[in-house]
């Protein structure tokens, strides 16, 4: 295959960047990163941030061992891709702490845990080591925004179920609690988001039946 | 696959290492001035907020020259300190050492209202990490005039409430020394149990009980340790 001749985005290209949203959704069927998804879905901010965060991690660190995948010899491997996200994450928390400091102190704790985030360096391990650096970087976004997109619609719902606001606006009219409607507290504490995340996994598996295991 | 020898490995490892070091040391120095920066403003910013003032970033250092009117630091029996700056003093820090060789800040300001009040800082620990904030009094040293808490890492919706105005406004107006004169602080109570009555306690979060109780102990520690100087004032 002559990479001068294939298009930016050939149809095989844009699958990477498609699939992960879809059909192959790092979280809903690889089932990865769901201890994330579990922390930091209560309030819809943090998740935004979180998901964009990731994105830059992910797309970073897919080319980064992509361009250097010859000479990393495998025995040592996973040291390396461990070093290289956790220096980019280092380095996306000193950003924010210079340049935005507010989103910084809402993130706090959370800038660190990309590190252990298990779809990074999922798709490090399967894919940036095999692959040439442009279209890592397309399946880094890709799946950094299939995590993304499910984080958001969690924290979505979890935040207007359990605390009646978005994005810290109230958006849940006074009148209703006045008839006697409650806040729904179990949707703060993480089990509920495991249990949205089933409720997003089970409609996604009705809508497309190829995805059911066939155990 | 292709087989490396060991040599090659550690001179991999060694490359690797130097010079991720480097990259991230020349990012933390380039960034840390600013960052300093923002965590001083960031500072001031609370303080403000504890006297009942907004402020943002952008106006945060003008407003906290306009209102903060003098600050020392004491000692543990109420006595100033001369030559240690009370902005610099990191709280962390302080509350390792024992009780008689901290210094202990006072920040004193003058609002509009002409008033003068005693802003205190205070530093404990919550669920996950440490929680901290500044606490101002009145001129007759008991009534709360304005509180503000801030966390590292408290739970989103659980315990980071601490940081939230409804939780903050109900420490206006409450007492920490009783009728009798004695220092009872103000306790947070588990989430809807406080007595609306008292002056003395405030409802902690639900759900955050651990948070509420480090807020409370925190409160009870640290106002504690300025006695001796509230009654060096009273004395006067």
């Amino acid at each position: 295959m002559n990479k001068e001749k294939e298009p930016l985005f050939s149809a095989k290209n844009l699958k990477l960047l498609r699939e992960p949203l879809n059909n192959n959704n790092p979280i809903t069927v690889q089932v990865l990163g769901i201890c994330s998804a579990l922390a930091i879905t209560v309030k819809l901010k943090p998740a935004i941030v979180m998901a964009l965060s990731v994105v830059f991690v992910m797309a970073v660190a897919n080319v980064v061992i992509s361009l250097i995948r010859k000479s990393i010899p495998p025995r040592i491997r996973i040291i390396v891709q461990l070093v290289v996200i956790a220096s980019l994450v280092i380095l996306v928390d000193q950003v924010l702490k210079a340049f935005l400091f507010d989103v910084s102190k809402q993130l706090s704790v959370f800038v660190g845990l990309i590190i252990t985030n298990c779809i990074i360096m999922g798709r490090l391990e399967a894919f940036a080591l095999a692959n040439k650096p442009w279209p890592s970087f397309l399946d880094g976004i890709g799946n950094a925004a299939g995590y993304g997109v499910i984080l958001i619609i969690v924290a979505f719902l979890r935040e207007l179920l359990g605390s009646g606001t978005i994005l810290d606006y109230q958006v849940i009219p006074q009148g209703f609690y006045n008839f006697g409607y409650e806040n729904n507290g179990l949707m703060i504490l993480p089990p509920m988001a495991l249990i949205v995340v089933g409720i997003i996994i089970w409609v996604q598996r009705s809508k497309n039946r190829k995805l059911i295991e066939s155990n | 696959m292709k087989s490396f020898s060991n040599t090659y490995i550690f001179v991999f490892s060694t490359i690797m290492v130097v010079v991720v070091a480097a990259i991230l040391s020349i990012a933390a120095i380039t960034l840390q001035p600013m960052q300093k920066k923002n965590v001083e403003i960031n500072k001031k910013e609370n303080i403000l907020t504890s006297i009942n003032v907004e402020s943002t970033a952008k106006n945060a250092v003008e407003l906290y020259d306009k209102y903060i009117i003098e600050s020392y630091v004491l000692d543990h029996a109420g006595k100033v300190k001369e030559g240690v700056d009370a902005f610099e003093v990191d709280m962390k820090k302080e509350m390792t050492k024992p009780l008689e060789e901290r210094n202990l800040p006072v920040f004193i300001s003058l609002t509009d209202s002409g008033k003068n009040q005693y802003i205190l800082p205070v530093y404990g620990k919550g669920l996950w990490g440490p929680v901290w904030g500044y606490v101002s009094l009145e001129s007759n040293l008991s009534t709360i005039y304005g509180a503000n808490f801030s966390h590292q890492g408290e739970t989103p919706g659980l315990g980071a409430e601490i940081a939230t105005e409804d939780f903050q406004n109900q420490f206006i107006g409450k007492e920490i020394f009783n009728e009798q004169g004695e220092f009872v602080s103000v306790s947070v109570k588990k989430g809807g149990t406080a007595n609306p009555q008292s002056k003395y306690e405030v409802d902690g979060i639900s759900g955050g009980t651990i948070t509420s109780e480090g807020v409370d102990e925190m409160l009870n520690d640290c106002l504690k340790s300025y006695i001796l100087y509230f009654e060096n004032i009273k004395n006067q």
